[in-house]
């Protein structure tokens, strides 16, 4: 308990001083899961829309698909990224294994059925019907999915939520396709890990703090956004 | 004659394992409102979806201004109609806003869409609602935002599917009489789906009833009324007497029956022989106490029993049991059943013209 507390104690010095390095990190967990959290958000939406309204062939195991994406175990997303761009796999040439382009790539196979399928759950609240109003008003299909999305936009902002969730948090794909590497691919998940476990806790306090801090700043910003909704 | 504005031919839907909507040929001529009536279950917000390219059929196609309305490429078509469901469906935003979705959907500049929208809002009564935001009015304020976002496109062809079933009676007859004056001083062409007989006959030049998924009659109110096409279509159009019989004899547009071991004289298309229902409107019958003779020039007389009498705001409808298990529906005025001092057991004559009895096949 005491250490935990001196740990505690020494995390606060470590924010208030500035520490370059600790920041460093966080402003790189913010790019990189911020960036997943955008390529999730552009593909997963269109994805959900398209699953939830056009109901294509076989819409049922797609679905199941989606919802079982959501619980993908991260260390088995790195598994199959490191295996695609290790260097001598499919895409070793690209030369992304160990670079934050492969975390960002992890990150967002991980957050996208996340958005995919509260999209699709978010559209699927809506009464069917409005769809039907909504084209005998004259609306395209553009403007009617548009209009959609704006209704449903409280439960799209909770897949946004939620996907940037799944991508700030995880580790294990980010440690086996990132690699950890000093000022390059080391984020506050693998940074905590490793001053874990060489017992810098103090330093793991400190790196855990703002990770949550990250974490609820952009959710509170996306929260207010809803809530003012939700009064207007 | 005038061209139809449009027309569907031969559409087939299934929708449910043995049942399906089907429905040979209807149309819709320029300036008419079509009434579609029919129970519920029975396909009439299906075939409104048909008509407004909003549900392809299976088979069958739809034809508007003599052109095949193209379900894959419908905006065009959707563009020269609209369309009112049995929920108002307003979005975020102010009722002005609502109004003008429809002309913001269609293209129309801002100054336009403001005039016309605060037109139709001033014909609705809802101008003073205009900066309120639509998900706190009222469900008939709610009700009249959806008709005049609808009613501000000027569609070609306005189609309402129970666009006031969930109202309260009071709001609902009130809105049915505004909607009335304004689809006349417009002459707009509208189809109007209800299951209320009185609501649809209210509005309608014609009446298409659909039973099943299947199209039974089309024809003017009158028609509907007095002649429906078979016991369903008389159900549904407020016939509570059905009477088994038998024609024994067709002279002069009169069929000559056998019901009950009475004979009876009705209207209808029959043959000698041939085993029908006679169909009989509750008002279409008179009481009269068992211990006078009947003053009245109708040839039916069938003398009965009351079984039950049973107030329903202002008639009482009673029940009259005739010879072997003969059942009569009547509905007549409270002041009535004083005057015949009406109650249960009592033996009456029930009389009805021939001319308010119409036959359908068994």
């Amino acid at each position: 308990m005491e250490t935990l507390w001196q740990g505690f104690l020494e995390a606060l010095h470590l924010l208030l001083s500035g520490d370059p390095e600790v920041w460093a990190i966080a402003w790189r967990s913010l790019r990189i899961s911020g960036l997943a959290t955008l390529i999730s958000v552009a593909l997963g939406i269109p994805l959900g829309t398209y699953l939830a309204l056009r109901r294509p062939p076989g819409q049922r195991m797609w679905l199941s698909a989606v919802y079982t994406g959501m619980a993908l175990p991260p260390v088995v997303v790195g598994l199959v990224v490191a295996l695609l761009f290790w260097r001598s796999g499919p895409l070793g040439f690209l030369g992304w294994m160990y670079t934050p382009r492969a975390m960002v790539l992890a990150q967002t196979v991980l957050a996208l059925p996340v958005v995919a399928g509260l999209t699709v759950s978010a559209l699927q609240q809506l009464d069917p019907h409005l769809r039907w109003q909504l084209l005998g008003l004259g609306a395209s299909h553009g403007q009617m999915v548009w209009l959609l999305w704006r209704e449903a936009r409280l439960f799209l902002l909770a897949a946004v939520m939620a996907g940037f969730g799944v991508a700030i948090s995880e580790v294990g794909a980010s440690l086996m396709v990132g690699g950890n590497l000093r000022r390059y691919t080391r984020v506050l998940t693998t940074a905590v890990v490793l001053e874990t476990r060489r017992g810098d806790f103090a330093r793991a306090i400190a790196l855990g703090l703002i990770l949550l801090g990250l974490a609820f700043f952009v959710n509170a910003v996306l929260t207010f956004v809803q809530q003012r909704d939700v009064e207007a | 004659m005038t061209e139809p504005l449009l027309e569907a031919r031969d559409l087939w839907l299934p929708r449910r394992a043995n049942w399906a909507l089907d429905v040979p040929y209807l149309a819709l001529y320029p300036g008419e409102i079509l009434t579609i009536m029919g129970p519920n279950g029975a396909g009439k917000s299906t075939l409104v979806a048909i008509l407004a390219a909003l549900l392809p059929p299976k088979r069958g196609e739809v034809r508007f201004r003599g052109q095949p309305v193209d379900f894959r490429h419908s905006l065009t078509y959707r563009r020269r109609i609209a369309v009112v469901l049995q929920r108002p469906y307003l979005l975020r935003g102010t009722v002005e806003d609502n109004v003008a979705l429809g002309l913001r959907l269609h293209g129309f500049p801002r100054k336009e869409r403001q005039r016309r929208a605060r037109l139709w809002m001033e014909r609705l009564g809802i101008l003073d609602l205009a900066r309120q935001s639509a998900r706190r009015l009222s469900g008939g304020q709610a009700q009249r935002v959806a008709l005049a976002r609808a009613l501000a496109l000027e569609p070609e062809i306005l189609f309402l599917d129970e666009p006031f079933q969930a109202l309260d009676m009071p709001t609902r007859m009130h809105l049915l009489e505004d909607l009335r004056a304004l689809l006349q001083k417009a002459g707009l062409t509208a189809v109007y789906v209800t299951h209320d007989l009185n609501e649809g006959l209210a509005l309608a030049h014609r009446v298409a009833v659909l039973v099943e998924g299947k199209l039974r009659q089309v024809g003017t109110p009158e028609e509907v009324l007095a002649m429906p096409a078979d016991c369903e279509v008389a159900r549904l159009v407020g016939v509570e007497t059905f009477l088994a019989a038998r024609v024994t004899r067709v002279e002069d547009g009169l069929l000559y029956l056998e019901s009950h071991g009475l004979p009876l004289m009705a209207l209808g298309r029959a043959q000698v022989g041939e085993r029908v229902r006679v169909c009989l409107r509750p008002e279409a019958l008179t009481l009269w106490r068992a211990d006078t003779i009947p003053r009245s020039s109708a040839r039916n007389r069938i003398p009965g029993r009351v079984v039950t009498v049973w107030p329903q705001g202002a008639l009482v409808k009673v029940v009259v049991e005739g010879p072997q298990g003969m059942r009569l529906v009547a509905r007549i005025t409270r002041p009535a059943v004083e005057d015949l001092e009406l109650r249960e057991g009592q033996e009456v004559w029930v009389t009805f013209k021939a001319s308010a009895a119409w036959t359908v096949p068994e």
